[in-house]
């Protein structure tokens, strides 16, 4: 059986992995490839780069960051943030990523999904919608969770499907931060209209968070942040936690 | 000196790295003197069946490729794999390396497709040093998968039917999923790659 996959997220600003999207009082927690590697060996199944730099010269920094990661670590990785073009998909593809992730470029841009699926195949391309409650449906938001598209989510997911999209990385705007667990009704509400892939994002604060969206919905992954960098849990607490409510975990 | 076949379909940078790491030199090439030159033959590969065999065929790869498979060992990963067989019906059908008779094709499954992620790794006795890897996840991210004879197959996993995931005919081997991606046990399944092929 095809294990649930486990996802750390790492994310990068000007060359060192920091604390949080949110701009005010970043923290550096260390070395991207460093992270990255410890991570793959403590058993994650994947890793996810979100490089949230703003200016030119640091995307620089992230395409050596792709190049030693690829030398380093054996697992596959995603790198999203600030991918606007092919020309951006081919430079991170090409210096050894295994996917791109692409947001809000694709909601201004949805042809940019096709373009990326037909150039480089639908298994490199992650499309990452933020997700807000909005009355009784969900608001598909850019700008780092800021502004609303007034897009329906569920829809979008389904359009970035027939566009060729290869993955869904799914966050929930509500619940990201708050630790309280990732958000079940909008996981499942995607998961239950599209065939490819999603990974849920955003909320968790404990390991028993991923059993309980393994077990809720057909959620193919989960991917956190701040539970792993800041040492409270380890890969090998959430896979035991998973095992021990009979979710399929690949035990490293 | 191993020798990754260079055609343009996808990154090779950690096949590369995976040989390397095992004590290897490796050169990315298509040229045609230093493939003969070469002590084993890998053909990566991402992308579709039919793209591909276009672009080995406009770099004049198909005839030497089959003339190489004849004598030196030679591995197929991910659509390398896939090309090793018959023919394949991904962007219309197309005719592969024949190499090892079968088909590709999309997988059958009521599951989703890409089959993306670890999967498990159901090892027949055909190669017994593969044995080791009975049970052991691997990374998987494709939808279509050869269907060949079972004196061919060396594994399978499961993903709602049985998936070829690795093939075995004399000293041409391929593997579905990608051993480059697969952590420790990707590693160690090249090194018994290329142990086998020295027997």
């Amino acid at each position: 059986m095809i294990a649930k996959r486990i996802i750390p997220c790492l994310d990068v600003k000007d060359g060192k992995v920091v604390k949080g999207t949110n701009f005010v009082g970043l923290r550096e927690l260390g070395d991207p490839v460093e992270m990255a590697k410890t991570y793959s060996e403590a058993g994650a199944d994947e890793i996810v780069f979100l490089d949230i730099s703003a200016t030119h010269e640091a995307r620089d920094t992230i395409v050596d960051i792709v190049k030693e990661t690829a030398r380093n670590v054996h697992v596959p990785f995603t790198v999203g943030g600030g991918v606007r073009s092919i020309e951006d998909m081919t430079r991170l593809l090409q210096a050894g990523a295994d996917k791109v992730g692409i947001n809000s470029a694709a909601v201004t841009d949805p042809q940019l999904i096709t373009a990326g699926a037909t150039r480089f195949g639908s298994q490199c391309i992650v499309v990452a919608i933020d997700a807000k409650k909005v009355a009784d449906r969900w608001h598909v938001m850019t700008h780092g969770g800021r502004k609303d598209t007034g897009i329906d989510a569920v829809e979008w997911a389904q359009e970035a499907e027939q566009r060729g999209a290869g993955e869904i990385l799914l966050t929930s705007v509500d619940t990201d931060g708050v630790k309280n667990g990732f958000d079940l009704s909008l996981t499942r509400a995607i998961v239950e209209v599209i065939r490819i892939p999603v990974i849920a994002s955003g909320g968790v604060g404990h390991p028993d968070h991923f059993a309980e969206v393994f077990d809720a919905t057909n959620v193919s992954a989960g991917l956190a942040a701040s539970i792993f960098h800041e040492n409270t849990y380890t890969i090998k607490a959430v896979k035991a936690a998973c095992k021990a409510k009979g979710v399929n975990v690949r035990e490293a | 000196m191993i020798a990754i076949i260079d055609y343009g379909m996808g990154n090779v940078a950690s096949v590369q790295t995976a040989f390397e790491n095992l004590g290897y030199q490796v050169v990315l090439t298509d040229d045609h003197a230093t493939l003969r030159k070469s002590s084993h033959i890998i053909l990566p590969g991402v992308g579709s069946f039919q793209a591909a065999m276009i672009e080995i065929e406009s770099r004049n790869l198909k005839k030497i490729l089959i003339e190489l498979a004849e004598t030196k060992p030679f591995l197929g990963i991910c659509l390398g794999m896939q090309l090793l067989f018959t023919e394949g019906t991904e962007g219309g059908l197309t005719k592969g390396l024949n190499l090892i008779p079968g088909s590709v094709d999309r997988i059958d499954t009521a599951h989703i497709l890409p089959h993306i992620g670890w999967n498990q790794l159901q090892v027949t006795d055909l190669v017994p040093s593969f044995q080791a890897f009975n049970d052991e996840f691997v990374y998987f991210v494709h939808t279509f998968a050869a269907k060949t004879a079972k004196e061919y197959i060396v594994a399978t996993t499961d993903y709602g039917g049985e998936v070829t995931a690795i093939v075995r005919k004399g000293n041409v081997f391929g593997i579905q999923f990608h051993p480059e991606k697969s952590a420790t046990i990707g590693g160690e399944i090249m090194k018994t790659f290329l142990e086998e092929v020295k027997k």
